[in-house]
Formats: structure tokens, C-alpha cells, sequence
């Protein structure tokens, strides 16, 4: 099984050259330190900055420079600053090449269910809802099962919609999976030490297994 | 020129009544009118709509105006980071409306280009889309979403000139710039006001026909609400 950090590590290498990405708050976030330093890319933060930098040093924190997730942050060399809806515009237009998010569950179609639990306080859908409205390449970073073992992974989402039919692939502290097109969870890979039978007992959903499942390299 | 400038933020705030609908620029605590959200504690107006991406903290931002019971309604699309605001939400005493953030400066944005409505995929197929228009368009459903605008705009920048022309700073630009398209009044605060000739025109973020009263703020908190550094 993966921790946190394990995931962020496997997102990590889902990153290519040139691309332009939105990581969401949480394990997302992590990927960022974990991206390798021959890999050039672009962090967008949806509050309107491109070219994310390294968190500041005590002496250069500046309150007018925040993240998404409202931590202070520092730019690159080439950054840009924007407005909410230019940045909303570059999301919407497809320009942002990947968003990397959290899910509470995903559905063999794809569908994203994050921002809200019935009978919970309800704190808002923030961007996610235009992310993975506009979004062509969605990956995901979740546990596999609840606290108390149930699988997030379903044949439909319990809990209210982010989006339909959006997520590509989700990393999970079990498995690197992808959401095929007709529907279905395609298991890639396991996590060290996990077998395809746990991965299968952990999914509700469609899960199709062809082959060997290699173990991931991290 | 046309001179914006009003004494301060109690004279910009003035004649604003009860149950009027604001647009309050800023993003978390980032780029919020500190000065003006002052004026209007301390001119106590009652009833109001609050449209505003975030809802403040307890103890600073919108959250000031929560803990005394003068906001109605909140339109945002996130608004965690708040006990008071939850409390007041579970009693039934604040009515809420939330916005995917894309759609939400959207809207601002449309209410200050004088288009009534647009469409956009975000929320097609959740709680968000119930009751509304949807079309394809190219084989893919979107959703009508509606302009806003308000009674009053209060935006913050980081220099405007007395004509009302704006430069924002970092990301406390944010939902300021259409937020202060889409007010009939809008009120700007900055943190410096020189005379007109001293910006250079071509570095203008938002043009001072928007912008009908502006003052220079005094004692910036600038809160940070995650005062995140690398090691």
C-alpha cells in the first residue's frame, strides 16, 4: 500500500515535458516536489498565477502571492498573473494540458464525486467543478476504500457529482488504474505488495484485469 | 480628467442602504477592500447580498460582517475557513448560493460586458445545472449560466490615479478586475493614489470609466491565511 507521499511519487511520473498543469489542494499538491528536474512544466494556480514557484523564505513572503489553496507561495522566472477569469478562460479553453485532483469516489464511467457529503458542512465546489467540466486529461489521487473498507471506486457515485465522465486514470494507495472509455476500471498496475485480488475485493466497480499486472516502480 | 477621489472609505460607503447587493473582490483573504468592509461595520447596513468568491475568516474579511448579522445571503463558491458562517448557515439564519469559481467570475464578468447570458460545461450533470437551460454545442452539453451585477462593487488595488484607473498586484488581483465592471457604483481602495499621468497607461489593469469613487486605504493587515515557507 502507498502513503501519501507514494502516491504524489507515482502521479509525479505521469508528467511530461511542456506541460501545463492545475494540482489540486492535498496529495496533488505534493506532486510538485516530486516532478523530475529534466521535466519542464507550468503550475497554474486558479486564483491567477502561471509558473508557480518553491514556498517562500520567512524573508520573502509577501501576502499579495498565494495559491489556490491560500499558502504562500513564490513565482519562477516567466510567470504570469492574471485575473479569475482569464485563468477560468485558459481552463475552459483546454489550454491547462492536466489537472491532478482528490476524489471522495469515482465511477467506472468516470464520473467525480468531491465537493460535497450530505448532512456535512458544505464548504463549496471552488473550481472543481470547472476543472473537470473542461479538463482533457484528468488524473486522480485517492485511497481506494474508506476508513471502513468500503470501496470508492463504484459502479455509480453515491455522493453528489463534480462531473461526468472525466477522470482518465486514478492512483490510488493500491492501484494505478484507468477509466476506459465504454467503462470500466483497467487495472495498470499494483502497489508494492499488493495482489490483483485484493485490488479486485477493494473495487465495486468494473474492474477488468489482461495479463500480467506489473508492480509499480516508484 | 474626471476625478474619482471620495475623503475615505466612510464617504464611499455612505449611501449604501439595507438589503443592498455588493461585489466584494478577493480571493481567500488575499486582494479583499479591508478599508471599506470597515466603513460598512461601523455604518451597520443590515440585509445584505454578498457576492464574493470566499466568505472571510471569523475575525477578518466578510467574516466581520457575519458576526454581526449584517450579511443575508452569500453568493461564493468556497467558503470554509469559517465557524461563524457554519453556525449561521445549520441555523437557517443565512441564506447560501454556491458557484463553481469558472462560473462565478464568468458572471461578474458578463455583468460588466453587458452580456445577460453565456454557456458553460461546469456543472452539467450535478445540483448546479438543476433548473437550467442546457445546450450542445459540437456534440458536448453546457449550461446557461446568467450575468450578475450589483448595486455596489468594492474592489481593492494596488495603485489607482484619481481618474479611477487601476494596477493590482500578484494574485490579489484575482475577481477584482470584473467585479469592478459589474458594479452600478464602484467603489475602488488602493494602497497608493497618485495623480493622473503618474501610471503609465499601457500597464492599466482595469480602466477608470468602471470606477466611480476611489480613496486611499490606510493600515493594511493583508492577513495571510496559510503562511506556508520552505525550509
Amino acid at each position: 500500500m502507498l502513503d501519501k507521499t507514494g502516491i504524489a511519487k507515482r502521479i509525479a511520473k505521469e508528467v511530461k515535458n511542456g506541460m501545463y498543469i492545475n494540482l489540486g489542494i492535498g496529495i496533488p499538491t505534493l506532486v510538485a516536489n516530486y516532478i523530475p528536474q529534466n521535466v519542464h512544466v507550468v503550475l497554474q494556480s486558479e486564483n491567477g498565477l502561471l509558473g508557480i514557484g518553491p514556498f517562500p523564505k520567512e524573508q520573502e513572503i509577501d501576502a499579495d502571492f498565494i495559491n489556490a489553496g491560500k499558502q504562500t507561495v513564490t513565482m519562477m522566472p516567466g510567470s504570469a498573473l492574471f485575473s479569475s477569469s482569464d485563468s477560468f478562460g485558459m481552463i475552459r479553453s483546454g489550454k491547462v494540458n492536466l489537472t491532478i485532483l482528490g476524489a471522495m469516489e469515482v465511477s467506472e464511467q468516470g464520473d467525480i464525486a468531491n465537493w460535497k457529503v450530505p448532512g456535512k458542512m458544505v464548504k463549496g465546489m471552488g473550481g472543481a467543478m470547472d476543472l473537470v467540466a473542461s479538463a482533457k486529461n484528468i488524473i486522480v489521487a485517492m485511497q481506494h476504500c474508506s476508513k471502513e473498507g468500503a470501496s470508492k471506486l463504484l459502479k455509480n457515485c453515491s455522493l453528489p457529482i463534480t462531473g461526468l465522465k472525466c477522470v482518465k486514470k486514478i492512483v490510488s494507495d493500491m492501484a494505478v488504474l484507468e477509466v476506459m472509455p465504454e467503462g470500466g476500471f483497467r487495472l495498470l498496475e499494483r502497489a508494492p505488495g499488493v495482489s490483483v485480488e485484493q485490488i479486485k475485493n477493494a473495487t465495486e466497480g468494473h474492474l477488468l484485469v489482461a495479463g500480467e499486472i506489473p508492480e509499480m516502480k516508484i | 480628467m474626471i476625478d474619482k477621489r471620495v475623503s475615505g472609505a466612510e464617504e464611499a460607503v455612505q449611501d449604501i442602504p439595507d438589503h443592498a447587493i455588493l461585489m466584494l473582490g478577493g480571493f481567500g483573504l488575499c486582494g479583499i477592500p479591508e478599508n471599506t468592509i470597515q466603513a460598512l461595520l461601523k455604518k451597520g447596513v443590515k440585509g445584505l447580498t454578498c457576492i464574493s468568491n470566499n466568505a472571510g475568516v471569523d475575525d477578518f474579511g466578510i467574516g466581520l460582517l457575519l458576526q454581526t448579522r449584517q450579511v443575508k445571503k452569500m453568493i461564493a463558491s468556497y467558503v470554509g475557513e469559517n465557524a461563524e458562517f457554519e453556525r449561521q448557515l445549520l441555523s437557517g439564519e443565512l441564506e447560501v448560493e454556491l458557484i463553481p469559481q469558472g462560473t462565478l467570475a464568468e458572471r461578474c464578468r458578463a455583468g460588466g460586458a453587458g452580456i445577460p447570458a453565456f454557456f458553460t460545461p461546469a456543472g452539467v450533470g450535478t445540483e448546479v445545472a438543476e433548473g437550467k437551460e442546457t445546450r450542445i454545442f459540437d456534440g458536448k452539453t453546457y449550461l446557461m449560466e446568467h450575468w450578475l451585477r450589483a448595486d455596489f462593487s468594492i474592489v481593492k488595488a494596488w495603485k489607482g490615479d484619481y481618474a479611477g484607473n487601476l494596477i493590482y498586484r500578484g494574485t490579489a488581483r484575482n475577481f477584482n478586475p470584473m467585479m469592478a465592471t459589474a458594479g452600478n457604483i464602484t467603489i475602488a481602495e488602493v494602497e497608493e493614489l497618485v495623480p493622473p499621468g503618474e501610471l503609465d497607461p499601457n500597464q492599466i489593469h482595469t480602466p477608470g470609466i468602471f470606477i466611480h469613487r476611489i480613496f486611499q486605504g490606510k493600515h493594511y493587515e493583508k492577513r495571510i491565511e496559510q503562511r506556508t515557507i520552505s525550509k
